[in-house]
């Protein structure tokens, strides 16, 4: 299969910027790093739960640290400002990326699960009642699910979940029924990081609002994947990680429109996020600071822009055409084998990601096989245990694509699953 | 090949196709179940001890899970038959890889154990001095 028709990146150079990708693995996995007993190439396919960082981003951590390592915001030294200047241009740079207004509509937060925490705190906890609604879906993940249900817990809203078809996409009737005039927010996952649906996030948005509701949108495995932009989406809030698109870990982004924050009360209370403390009174500083209190992740926020800067080079739609056509072959060989069940909606409704059982195969010894064949996918209910109630099964395992997967290494999956099968028939 | 490799010799197979003293006791003396909620993996251990209260005289289990944790659980109640219950309290982690005969790797520990820590547990509830409603094995 030929994958370079139609766009226009080199995957072979793209792997070039990724030194992890040459990793041999196999050896004992209590020593960090590439051992001696390593000798199997590795295939890398659990993007979904992180995907690897290229030299450009892993440079501009370096350069930081080694020259320009300094607080934000309160020093008047040179180097205080250039990272203060690095640091707050981050945020106009991720807010870019996603169609916001400016950095008073992109909060930096730890990741995707703590942004929807922000929302929920600073705004659910003090704004819901037991006469209003909150509406998820039933794929929403942990991230989502919990915190909301939680949420409802506390302020006594009716927490109401979106049913998920037997083909894995939402029931829209429902969803139209489950928003109503109570509903005063509707957080749904863009694409689904269990089953890798396309949910139909410009319709829930329209339900929403029709309803004089918000919509909160999930991210974490849309933005990384395919053009997103928050005004097409009708999103007033959307969280993402950098982590899951060739960013650090411990960086992520809250985006809200800025007359929602700028009504919002704080999350978290400390330095750098006040302008005037008096022991009686404290006011905030300006958006987006008021919500980013203490020291921020310096390194890691200016190392997002530059993995916004790379995936953007690359080209977002040119990796949305690659993980479809990754997902879309990987699902075809797949559906080869009788005894295989892929989970989510056909090629057209589905981002790049595959979850399956293999019958008889518990998906963690499926994992553990793979493994030998230097193959790594995740194995288990991937923070969406209801759903996963829901399928049946306790879990699946799941391959998930980006920009450096090759058609070999699909095919490559595809073998060590046939052993598998093999192994246990 | 890394750990996992022989993780899946043929006598883990074939007690995983083929699990033995599979099924519910009449009557056992000791009965308790455990859950990994993130495997899935679930294992009821039912004991029945000889006429001294001492000495364990038959095992069934039943369960639901992957192989490590079933091939585990099947070994465990040929092994401990004519055990005494104290002989089972001292078996540790090295007992129960020695008996699967593989390296198990550090992730996959968890669904090992599991059949012996219910064992185990399940003996500490009947005498009373732990009280635990399901035995897990996963953080």
């Amino acid at each position: 299969m030929e994958l370079q028709e139609g766009y226009a990146f080199d995957v072979e150079s793209v792997r070039a910027d990724f030194p992890i990708l040459n990793r041999r693995v196999g050896g004992d996995v209590t020593t960090p790093g590439e051992g001696p007993e390593d000798d199997t190439p590795l295939v890398y396919l659990d993007n979904a739960a992180t995907t690897h960082t290229p030299d450009p981003v892993v440079d501009a951590i370096a350069d930081y640290y080694r020259g320009y390592n300094a607080n934000v915001h309160r020093g008047i030294h040179q180097l205080s400002q250039e990272a203060s200047v690095a640091y707050e241009e981050a945020h106009d740079r991720v807010a870019e990326f996603i169609g916001a207004e400016g950095r008073e509509e992109i909060v930096f937060t730890k990741n995707t699960t703590e942004a929807e925490n922000l929302v929920a705190q600073a705004w659910g906890l003090r704004e819901l009642g037991p006469e209003d609604s909150v509406v998820l879906t039933e794929m929403e993940h942990h991230s989502s699910l919990v915190t909301w249900q939680q949420v409802g817990k506390r302020t006594g809203a009716d927490v109401r979940y979106i049913t998920v078809q037997e083909d894995g996409t939402l029931d829209m009737d429902h969803a139209a029924e489950c928003i109503d005039d109570s509903t005063a927010m509707v957080s749904a996952v863009h694409v689904s990081n269990a089953l890798g649906t396309i949910n139909p996030v410009r319709e829930l948005a329209d339900l929403a609002h029709d309803h004089d509701a918000y919509l909160f949108v999930d991210g974490a495995q849309s933005v990384p994947t395919r053009p997103v932009d928050v005004a097409e989406l009708g999103a007033d809030f959307l969280a993402f990680s950098a982590h899951k698109m060739c960013g650090p870990t411990g960086i992520g982004a809250l985006y809200g429109r800025e007359e929602l924050l700028d009504a919002m009360e704080p999350f978290l209370y400390g330095g750098d996020m006040i302008r005037r403390v008096t022991y009686e009174e404290t006011t905030w500083e300006d958006l987006p600071w008021k919500f980013e209190a203490g020291t921020p992740s310096i390194a890691q926020g200016i190392a997002f822009a530059a993995a916004v800067d790379y995936v953007d080079d690359v080209g977002m739609e040119h990796i949305r055409t690659h993980e479809d056509l990754l997902a879309a072959y990987a699902h075809d060989r797949l559906s080869e084998f009788d005894d295989v069940t892929v989970y989510g909606p056909p090629g057209d409704r589905r981002g790049g990601l595959v979850s399956f059982n293999v019958d008889g195969v518990h998906a963690h010894d499926l994992s553990s096989i793979l493994n030998d064949h230097g193959v790594a996918v995740r194995a288990g209910d991937h923070c969406t245990q209801p759903l996963h109630d829901k399928l049946g099964v306790p879990a699946t395992a799941r391959a998930s694509f980006y920009i450096y997967n090759t058609v070999e290494e699909v095919d490559a999956l595809v073998e060590a699953i046939d052993e598998a099968r093999q192994l246990f028939a | 090949m890394g750990l996992g490799s022989d993780m899946y010799r043929q006598q883990i197979l074939d007690h995983y196709k083929n699990p033995r003293n599979y099924g519910e006791m009449e009557d056992p003396d000791i009965t308790h179940v455990g859950e990994n909620p993130s495997c899935g993996d679930t294992i009821r251990m039912d004991i029945r001890l000889a006429d001294d209260g001492e000495t364990i005289e038959a095992v069934a289990f039943t369960g639901d899970g992957c192989a490590i944790s079933m091939a585990a659980a099947s070994m465990l109640s040929e092994r401990l038959a004519g055990m005494t219950i104290e002989e089972l309290q001292e078996l540790d982690t090295d007992d129960v890889t020695e008996m699967l005969g593989v390296d198990i790797s550090p992730m996959r520990v968890k669904c090992a154990v599991l059949g012996r820590q219910v064992a185990q547990d399940g003996v500490k509830i009947e005498r009373g001095e732990i009280d635990v409603d399901r035995t897990k094995t996963e953080d």
